[in-house]
């Protein structure tokens, strides 16, 4: 275990707990009682979470547990049926999809979703967006504005993709990138949108263990050069009791477990969630 | 600097395609006008040059919809019909005010005829474009038969106190004795004057094609076909959904307008019958024929399409059937894996031509 998983952690009003060190700035996320129904079925029901500035936690559970469920949540691809969602202490309520991630929020997909038809660089541009300061008149009629901020997102999306080494990628079409570097490319994307918090759903699914093993150096790098937060889901255990301060374990659409990797490693209950004891095997199914 | 350079070279790749649609135009007026001067052109074939400008047009409109935005839209002859009806009646109406320049009527007429449009566009894009599925191809559907059942029953005229209005006969529309009757029920317009020309039509294609590849490539543009391609991923990146729809869309029906307004002021007269779900169809063939967001293939698909029929006269009672039958060769032509990898073979071989050049 490095250093990082002995991260010393404080209460705070409200959900949870956030590490000590970014106590100044307060938690990036705090979310209360979160909770969704479709129809008769509670699939997420009583999420807490607290998050830090600059932590880097993790969702785990086993399949169906509801953990793309709170991303969802989170980034009201899904309105919440209860509960609060506070972006740096603003609540989110109210807001979709677009907005939650103009707040600050920024996120990539289980199953990949990029612009498959535009190449890389655009994938980045389109995360760069809304920092792109020209309207459509100024692009239509190629103003001064358009070509010094096009500039601009060129030379940034560039620097973006770097952090992966994929700048020589820049004008393939996305549609054709091998799948790890599909993943990445997704990251990066997100990134482009000068998030607060970073979402990611499974990045290390499909991925070698040499990849993963950079991909844990990455997400560090990125938390470290943009000072953000960062909550995962993974199934990787390596990568998650590697790289997370902080891990919430949930089944059945309910957290079971929350607490330090070591702490999670030894909690009965999870152990149980993952393995299952003999006395539910005997029972259940 | 390797980022300048990359970032010339990106720049250049697009404008190069950009290049090729205006040289295609230029090429095609040049041909034209040539052909025009010794006189070998046909009277038919003269007839048909600013209805083949109009078809492209609404055609690239189309594809704005079509090809770059991912919506399907069957009402794209409802647009172009309120572009031709007002730019019939605002060069009707201007001349009346003793306002006799043609080339200032002509581009008032299209100015306003796209302008109308447009109002059309936001008032069906905002209740639709919000929705997700194909909700815009019914709706805009009905758009082009209503339009068409309203202007069967609309009568516009003009006297010195300015227009008037009835969706009933002549007599009610209250019009002073020495009044013009502009638009005339299901007789549509009549005794309009003939100010479109060739040059008008060229010039306002070289508008169009410099708006849409503007557009295309601009971060208006890549908004645009990020929702095409991921509406999630799109949200999820802080893209405003439902107003980059309405750009594309309202552009796409301002321009249909503008080639409506063109089409409409080529003839004497124009019925709203014109503008059915037939040629809606019509234009959604041009932009599939050409290929879907291919704008160089919608300019040839387009004009060759608008000619073939006068072509196949000879064929009388079977022309629209030979119409068909030529459709459906070229599309198996242009699916056809072999026929397809020769045009690719040819055209790297140029390519790299050009580049050792």
């Amino acid at each position: 275990m490095s250093e990082i998983n002995e991260t010393k952690y404080v209460e705070v009003p409200g959900p949870g707990k956030i590490p000590e060190r970014d106590m100044g700035k307060g938690p990036v996320l705090e979310a209360s009682h979160l909770g969704i129904d479709f129809g008769g079925l509670t699939a997420v029901d009583e999420f807490n979470i607290a998050l830090g500035a600059t932590e880097i936690g993790g969702l785990i559970g086993p399949n169906g547990a509801g953990k793309t469920t709170v991303f969802n949540l989170l980034t009201k691809v899904y309105q919440p049926t209860r509960g609060v969602i506070l972006l740096d202490g603003k609540d989110t309520h109210g807001m979709n999809t677009t907005q939650v991630n103009q707040a600050g929020i920024a996120r990539t997909f289980q199953n990949i979703r990029l612009f498959d038809k535009l190449t890389v660089e655009d994938n980045v541009k389109i995360g760069l967006h809304n920092s792109i300061g020209y309207h459509t008149p100024a692009g239509v009629f190629r103003l001064p504005n358009y070509w010094k901020e096009e500039k601009k997102a060129h030379n940034k999306a560039l620097e973006l993709l770097d952090i992966f080494g994929m700048a020589d990628m820049a004008g393939v079409k996305a549609s054709s990138l091998p799948y790890g570097a599909q993943r990445r490319l997704e990251i990066v994307r997100a990134l482009a949108t000068n998030p607060k918090l970073l979402l990611l759903d499974e990045p290390a699914a499909g991925m070698n263990p040499s990849e993963t093993e950079e991909l844990m150096n990455n997400i560090r790098k990125i938390r470290d050069t943009f000072g953000i937060a960062v909550l995962l889901i993974e199934h990787d255990m390596n990568l998650v009791m590697g790289i997370c301060e902080n891990i919430i374990v949930l089944n059945f659409g309910k957290i079971i477990a929350k607490g330090t990797p070591s702490e999670i490693q030894t909690n009965p209950k999870v152990i149980e969630a993952y393995l299952g004891s003999q006395a539910t095997e005997g029972e259940g199914k | 600097m390797a980022n300048q350079k990359s970032f010339l070279s990106k720049i250049s790749k697009n404008s190069k395609m950009g290049f090729l649609n205006y040289g295609i135009v230029l090429l095609f007026f040049v041909v034209i006008t040539i052909l025009r001067s010794t006189g070998t052109l046909s009277n038919t074939m003269n007839g048909q040059l600013i209805p083949i400008c109009s078809y492209i047009i609404v055609a690239l409109a189309l594809n704005l919809v079509v090809g770059i935005s991912g919506e399907l839209s069957l009402g794209h002859a409802g647009f172009m019909s309120i572009g031709a009806f007002s730019g019939v009646v605002i060069s009707g109406a201007l001349k009346y005010s003793g306002f006799a320049n043609p080339v200032m009527r002509l581009v008032t007429a299209i100015v306003v005829g796209a302008f109308i449009a447009a109002i059309a566009g936001i008032l069906i894009g905002i209740p639709v474009l919000r929705l997700r599925g194909d909700y815009l191809a019914i709706v805009t559907l009905a758009f082009g038969e209503i339009i068409k059942n309203v202007l069967n029953c609309l009568y516009v005229g003009v006297d010195e106190n300015g227009l008037h209005f009835s969706v009933t006969d002549e007599v009610h529309m209250d019009m002073a004795a020495n009044g013009k009757t502009l638009i005339k029920g299901p007789q549509g317009a009549v005794g309009v004057e003939k100010i479109a020309t060739f040059v008008a039509g060229i010039i306002l294609l070289f508008v169009v094609l410099f708006i849409i590849q503007n557009l295309v490539n601009s971060r208006t543009g890549r908004a645009i076909m990020a929702i095409r391609d991921n509406r999630i991923a799109a949200e999820a990146s802080g893209i405003n959904v439902t107003k980059y729809k309405m750009v594309a869309f309202v552009t796409s029906a301002a321009i249909a307008g503008a080639a409506g307004a063109l089409y409409g002021l080529n003839f004497s007269t124009i019925v709203p019958k014109k503008f059915d779900f037939n040629t809606s169809i019509l234009i959604l063939v041009f932009v599939v024929l050409g290929g879907i967001g291919n704008l160089t293939g919608t300019i040839i698909a387009a004009a060759l399409l608008t000619v073939l029929p006068e072509l196949l006269r000879e064929f009388q009672d079977y022309r629209m059937l030979a119409y068909a039958i030529v459709l459906i060769l070229v599309m198996i032509a242009t699916n056809n894996e072999k026929i397809r990898s020769l045009w690719k073979r040819f055209f790297s071989k140029k390519d790299k031509e050009e580049q050792k050049a």
